[in-house]
């Protein structure tokens, strides 16, 4: 995975709370695999009118806000389903940062895992920022995971709360499987103790 | 003594292999439950040259793309032909337990395993799909997990976690005749909100709820997601033990003494606390159903669609007027006098074969007036409701009776909405387009499926019991 430590980026607003991962990634498309890239999917049905071409009214297809990394959402963003295929579209369409006062926990976990930045922040501050992005537009935002602070134009930095594991993954790019395979030793112990306590768990059924 | 816990702490203690210092808790995973999308996380370990660590703990199932009807002419899609064939592959690669096309156990993978035994009390079942808080139900701590989650189960048999905080939902008094499991949950997630338990657990507890059958409170666990949280569960009773015993993965003899002791002690204790608490009275819940493009989007049938300027938030008002125009209502219009094109019943919140039987009361002798389809939970539910004869009350009602499967919940299988059309469902979302593309879903109970399947719009199931 690529390191995230800073991002320097235009912010497009998203002020809809709830957004869900079958908006973000409409179901059908999930069949692809990963090599295909998925930036065209991502919120396809909103973004794309039934006859293919753009929808000049949604967010996204703004002049303004093309080359966007950084998308400023509202609370529950990434509810739902937990195809991680949204986390693939968002990234794939050039996403490096979310901010929102609060996202769906897969999601969240999802995001973490593939280089995309939660940020958590009250929702007075994320409207905040919101109305920045959308009446300067297009304004450039900072993001800087090492600080863990937000920086936008015209008002004061914001710092962030982040999870100390999620940051160590992001910052050094970190796969949490190899991290978890070094304390492989006491798993071993665990399981051996588990299985004797639980061994009908791991017969095969009759 | 110690102190008192609850069934979630309890668990999480259980399965604790390490905690580091800043929250985060190794977890170890005793069941790992995946469906085609998963092929992500196979490819992924393949890239790494990782193994599958425990076989015998991970089951896959064909659930989401598979046809439910016409199987004997193989799949047309190329595209989903693959993905059914790929979960297939890497089953067989990886000596992963699979209920494949073909077996009669086939089927959504949140009723197979509760079927099987396979979901028991006390442990952690991590699913590849969001609604795997369904096995909450047996007492068990279910939690949906994306693909580099799963893609870590497969390689290590963990995960890591932060706690999360638990909320305990109490349902006083009872259950009105004609309101179903559905209509409690749909209620709760009204109540509390499509984002109410993000964070938490939740438990669910109170009388009302000892009351549903297992299977009920699968149909409430299942839509906890849809109130944001972590996961649902019901600490384990004798319906609980009842339930799984005999069941094929269900501990036997000397075995099933031990694991009856272990799943009654880790029933959360009297005077256990949780962070958060809502209580809530069944004797004032009335069968719901959506009216908008968010499960919180719900109302008692008898109500009327909201009006948006009556709102005072200005972004609620957007958002309903928004969910409005997407369901193409009028504010005011009452909901029992919405027209429907079509009856979806199915899916792992409502495809059982309790589901199946509330349906069959309601329809029996009567004809649907629109397009109604019934797709079971698994193979083994149908043919249940085979045996029971209740396939023959559906088709002489002129419903269409298929193979299991997800189906139209999802419609990733090719069972679609087309733009416009307005669906009964008793599945668990009703966001834009994930029926079909411009498609239109009220949720709601089967027996309220089936009452609208008859009246050919929505309609309070109660009255149609009156009609006689
Ligand atoms: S029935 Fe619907 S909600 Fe349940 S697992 Fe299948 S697609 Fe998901």
């Amino acid at each position: 995975m690529e390191p995230f430590t800073r991002l320097t980026a235009v912010a497009v607003p998203f002020g809809q709370s709830n957004v869900n991962t079958d908006t973000i990634l409409p179901a059908r498309f999930m069949r692809r695999p990963r090599d295909e890239r998925y930036p065209d999917y991502l919120f396809h049905d909103r973004r794309f009118l039934p006859d293919g071409s753009e929808n000049p009214d949604f967010v996204l297809n703004r002049r303004v806000y093309r080359g966007a990394r950084i998308l400023i959402g509202d609370t529950n963003f990434g509810c739902g389903s937990s195809r991680e295929t949204a986390v693939y579209a968002l990234r794939d369409y050039g996403f490096h940062a979310l901010i929102a006062p609060s996202f769906g926990d897969i999601f969240a976990a999802n995001c973490i895992r593939n280089g995309l930045l939660p940020v958590r922040l009250e929702g007075d501050v994320v409207a905040g920022l919101r109305d920045i992005a959308a009446s300067a537009a297009p304004a450039e935002m900072t993001v800087d995971l090492e600080a863990q602070r937000v920086l936008a134009p015209g008002r004061a930095a914001v710092g962030f709360d982040i999870d100390p594991f999620d940051k160590e993954c992001l910052l050094g790019g970190l796969d949490d499987i190899d991290v978890t395979l070094r304390g492989e030793a006491a798993v071993a112990r665990f399981e051996a103790g588990y299985r004797r306590e639980f061994a009908w768990l791991y017969r095969r059924s009759r | 003594m110690p102190a008192p816990r609850t069934i979630f702490d309890k668990i999480w203690d259980r399965h604790l292999i390490e905690a580091r210092q800043d929250g985060n808790d190794l977890l170890y995973i005793d069941r790992l439950l995946v469906q085609e999308n998963v092929f992500h996380a196979f490819d992924n370990l393949r890239r790494s040259g990782r193994r599958v660590r425990c076989p015998e703990q991970i089951f896959a199932f064909t659930d989401h793309y598979v046809p439910t009807r016409d199987r004997d002419a193989g799949i047309a899609d190329p595209e989903i032909r693959n993905m059914v064939e790929t979960m297939q592959r890497n089953a067989t690669e990886h000596g992963i337990a699979l209920f494949g096309l073909g077996d009669v156990r086939q089927g959504i993978l949140h009723v197979v395993p509760p079927e099987q035994g396979i979901t028991q009390p006390g442990l952690i079942v991590a699913g590849a799909d969001s609604h795997s808080s369904t096995h909450g139900a047996l007492g068990a701590f279910g939690f949906g997990v994306g693909v580099s989650e799963a893609t870590h189960i497969l390689a290590t048999q963990t995960l890591w976690r932060r706690r999360p905080r638990t909320m305990r939902i109490e349902v006083s008094g009872r259950i009105p005749l004609g309101v179903a499991a559905k209509d409690i949950v749909l209620h709760i997630v009204g109540r509390i909100g499509a984002d109410g338990g993000v964070g938490h657990v939740i438990e669910y507890t109170g009388p009302a709820i000892r009351s549903l059958s297992v299977e009920g409170r699968m149909t409430v666990c299942n839509m906890s997601i849809e109130a944001g949280a972590r996961a649902g569960l019901v600490s384990p009773d004798d319906a609980t033990v009842d339930y799984i015993e005999g069941r094929p993965y269900a501990p036997r003899g000397e075995d099933w003494d031990r694991a009856v002791a272990w799943w009654r002690g880790v029933a959360t204790d009297e005077d256990a606390e949780f962070d958060r608490e809502v209580a809530l009275d069944a004797d004032r819940i009335a069968p719901m159903v959506t009216w908008g493009t968010s499960p919180e989007d719900v109302l008692p049938i008898t109500g009327a669609v909201p009006d948006p300027a009556r709102e005072a938030d200005p972004e609620r008002r957007d958002r309903i007027a928004r969910a409005l125009a997407y369901m193409d209502l009028v504010p005011g219009t009452p909901l029992a006098q919405i027209a429907l094109d079509r009856v979806f019943i199915g899916s792992c919140t409502n495809g059982r074969i309790e589901d199946l039987r509330a349906v069959a009361q309601v329809v029996e002798g009567r004809r649907a007036a629109i397009p109604s389809t019934i797709v079971p939970g698994s193979g083994l539910v149908k043919l249940q409701a085979e045996r029971e004869g209740l396939d023959r009350i559906f088709r002489d009602a002129g419903f269409e009776w298929r193979d299991a499967g997800c189906s139209m919940c999802v419609a990733t299988n090719g069972d679609m909405l087309q733009p416009g059309e307005r669906c009964a469902s008793t599945s668990n979302r009703n966001f834009e387009g994930r029926q079909g593309r411009g498609g239109r879903s009220h949720l709601v109970s089967p027996a309220m499926a089936a009452a609208a399947a008859i009246a050919g719009r929505l309609t309070d199931v109660r009255a149609l019991d009156r009609q006689g």
